[in-house]
């Protein structure tokens, strides 16, 4: 295990003064790409996705379309200015073609795909600034971007990671436990339908550790969902001002 | 560069599939076998001479080919006294009728890094005896290529990683005249693994909330749910959700049902790793 420039865990908090089941400050807006038909921005700490949302739309090559559901099409790219070392490139890299893919297995449970036959829905996901957990930030900001386009849904998809630092289970780890932690694991989690969606891990766990973790990861997204739903209602009750007036 | 869902491409008669899904749902499969029963497991070492390590594994009828070559190159900055580990899969045109002739896909690419992450984190690999003087590091390069598509390729791709790892032998390093270093192939050492830690990768199916594992191709063409659990001796090294929703209860299940089916893909390898 490689050592860290800093310890971990000292005291029962965490580098950046966390508890282990703390998460990093949430900030999410909705509705902030005004082209796109449904965005979202969400910040957990200083790591930040944007995520655009076009569609229902025509289905482009045709033969890809589907008679009986749409297709959604999604995609993970982190900017190359968004790491702390070099300048990366944007060419898409093995690893960001694997999250767009789990990203998308993470998000059609929840989407209705059955009510857009022949059709395709385009789910963007930038990120802008990476300092940990980029794809679980990603999820939850692409899932409030589908809610924003008014795409059918059974449930919101909110994304936590949890780790493990120094033999704790923490929540929502940053860069610095991502690196040097021993292990990652990223949630994706429909809390209505208590139904986990994305599902990954590196690391070497006991099968203890691995349920404590899925506990803790569940109480993370349940508090990541409290505030997603407030940020989605203040963008309906912004609509709804500029319309009927206060 | 997109993700696009791909059941266009893939698809399953819906008369086969509701059959799959019927016998499932009490508890039978397509193929006679028991929920909790994996293919038989055919694994062959040294396959190919001109590899520095291989292996072959045949799960029911799906075939894939590990080969290792073994190189100098530069460890990772954040790891300066390692060797490096470099997986990478193609699933062959001849796999199956659904493959096209490219550059490895979004499934090839998951299929190579959930290989890599069961790899890198189990200690099966001693990374730290893979570093070379002079600021080099011994590079491994596996390459899993799928012959033959009948579904589960996670598994039979780990378990031929993990026996063409052993099978595979480190060339001496040596210095030429001018005082570089280079590989020596004509003599060898045996690669630093640690045998009991080796890597077991389980997938496990869902068809109407029945969980089974190692599904066939069919059966993957008519899933509700997939996820993979690797494991090093009792611990989980690593684990991807590939498909559909689980619940809590479901994915705990699916954990103990992978840990039986660890089990068998341990006693298919017994030979190779002794």
């Amino acid at each position: 295990m490689k050592k860290p420039p800093v310890p971990l865990l000292q005291n029962g908090l965490r580098a950046d003064g966390r508890a282990p089941d703390q998460m990093r400050e949430v900030q999410i807006q909705v509705g902030t790409v005004s082209n796109a038909d449904g965005s979202a921005v969400v910040s957990y700490g200083a790591t930040t996705a944007v995520a655009a949302v076009y569609g229902p739309r025509e289905m482009h090559p045709r033969h890809l379309s589907l008679p009986d559901r749409g297709v959604m099409r999604v995609r993970y790219h982190m900017a190359p200015f968004s790491t702390k070392d070099e300048r990366k490139s944007p060419t898409p890299s093995r690893r960001e073609i694997e999250i767009s893919k789990v990203l998308r297995e993470a998000l059609e449970p929840a989407v209705m795909l059955e009510q857009y036959p022949r059709s395709r829905i385009d789910v963007f996901i930038e990120i802008l600034q990476a300092d940990g957990s980029t794809r679980v930030a990603s999820l939850t900001a692409a899932s409030l971007a589908l809610a924003d386009a008014g795409i059918y849904m059974r449930d919101l998809v909110v994304g936590v990671s949890v780790g493990l630092v120094d033999g704790t289970v923490v929540l929502d780890l940053n860069g610095l436990e991502d690196n040097y932690g021993e292990g990652d694991m990223p949630v994706g989690y429909m809390p209505n339908l208590r139904r986990f969606t994305l599902l990954q891990l590196d690391g070497a766990w006991t099968r203890e550790k691995f349920l404590e973790a899925l506990g803790l990861a569940v109480k993370g997204a349940e508090y990541v969902y409290q505030v997603a739903r407030e940020a989605l209602k203040n963008r309906y009750m912004a609509i709804a001002e500029e319309i009927y007036g206060r | 560069m997109a993700s696009i869902s791909p059941y266009g491409k893939r698809f399953i008669s819906y008369l086969r599939r509701e059959q799959i899904r019927r016998l499932i749902a009490s508890k039978a499969r397509i193929d006679g076998r028991e929920v909790d029963q994996v293919r038989p497991v055919e694994v062959k070492t040294g396959i190919v001479k001109t590899a520095d390590g291989s292996a072959e594994v045949k799960l029911g009828k799906t075939h894939v080919v590990a080969g290792v070559k073994i190189g100098l190159g530069q460890p990772f900055p954040d790891a300066p006294d390692e060797g490096v580990l470099v997986v990478n899969a193609e699933v062959l045109p001849h796999a199956s009728p659904y493959t096209e002739v490219g550059p490895p896909d979004e499934f090839a690419i998951e299929l190579a890094r959930v290989v890599d992450r069961g790899l890198r984190h189990c200690g099966y690999v001693d990374f730290k005896k893979l570093s070379v003087e002079g600021g080099k590091a011994y590079v491994l390069w596996v390459d899993l290529y799928v012959i033959n598509d009948d579904g589960n390729l996670v598994d039979a791709a780990n378990l031929a990683a993990v026996a063409a790892l052993k099978n595979a032998a480190l060339p001496a390093v040596v210095k030429d005249e001018t005082g570089a270093v280079k590989l020596d192939r004509n003599s060898r050492a045996p690669m630093p693994l640690d045998l009991e830690k080796a890597p077991i990768a389980v997938s496990v199916g869902k068809i109407a909330n029945v969980l089974f594992l190692d599904p066939i191709f069919e059966e993957e063409l008519s899933l509700d749910g997939r996820i993979t659990y690797t494991f090093a001796q009792e611990r989980i090294v690593a684990i991807q959700k590939t498909l559909g929703s689980f619940t809590q209860q479901e994915l705990e299940a699916a954990l103990d049902l992978a840990w039986r089916g660890r089990e068998s893909y341990l006693a298919s390898l017994k030979e190779v790793l002794q």
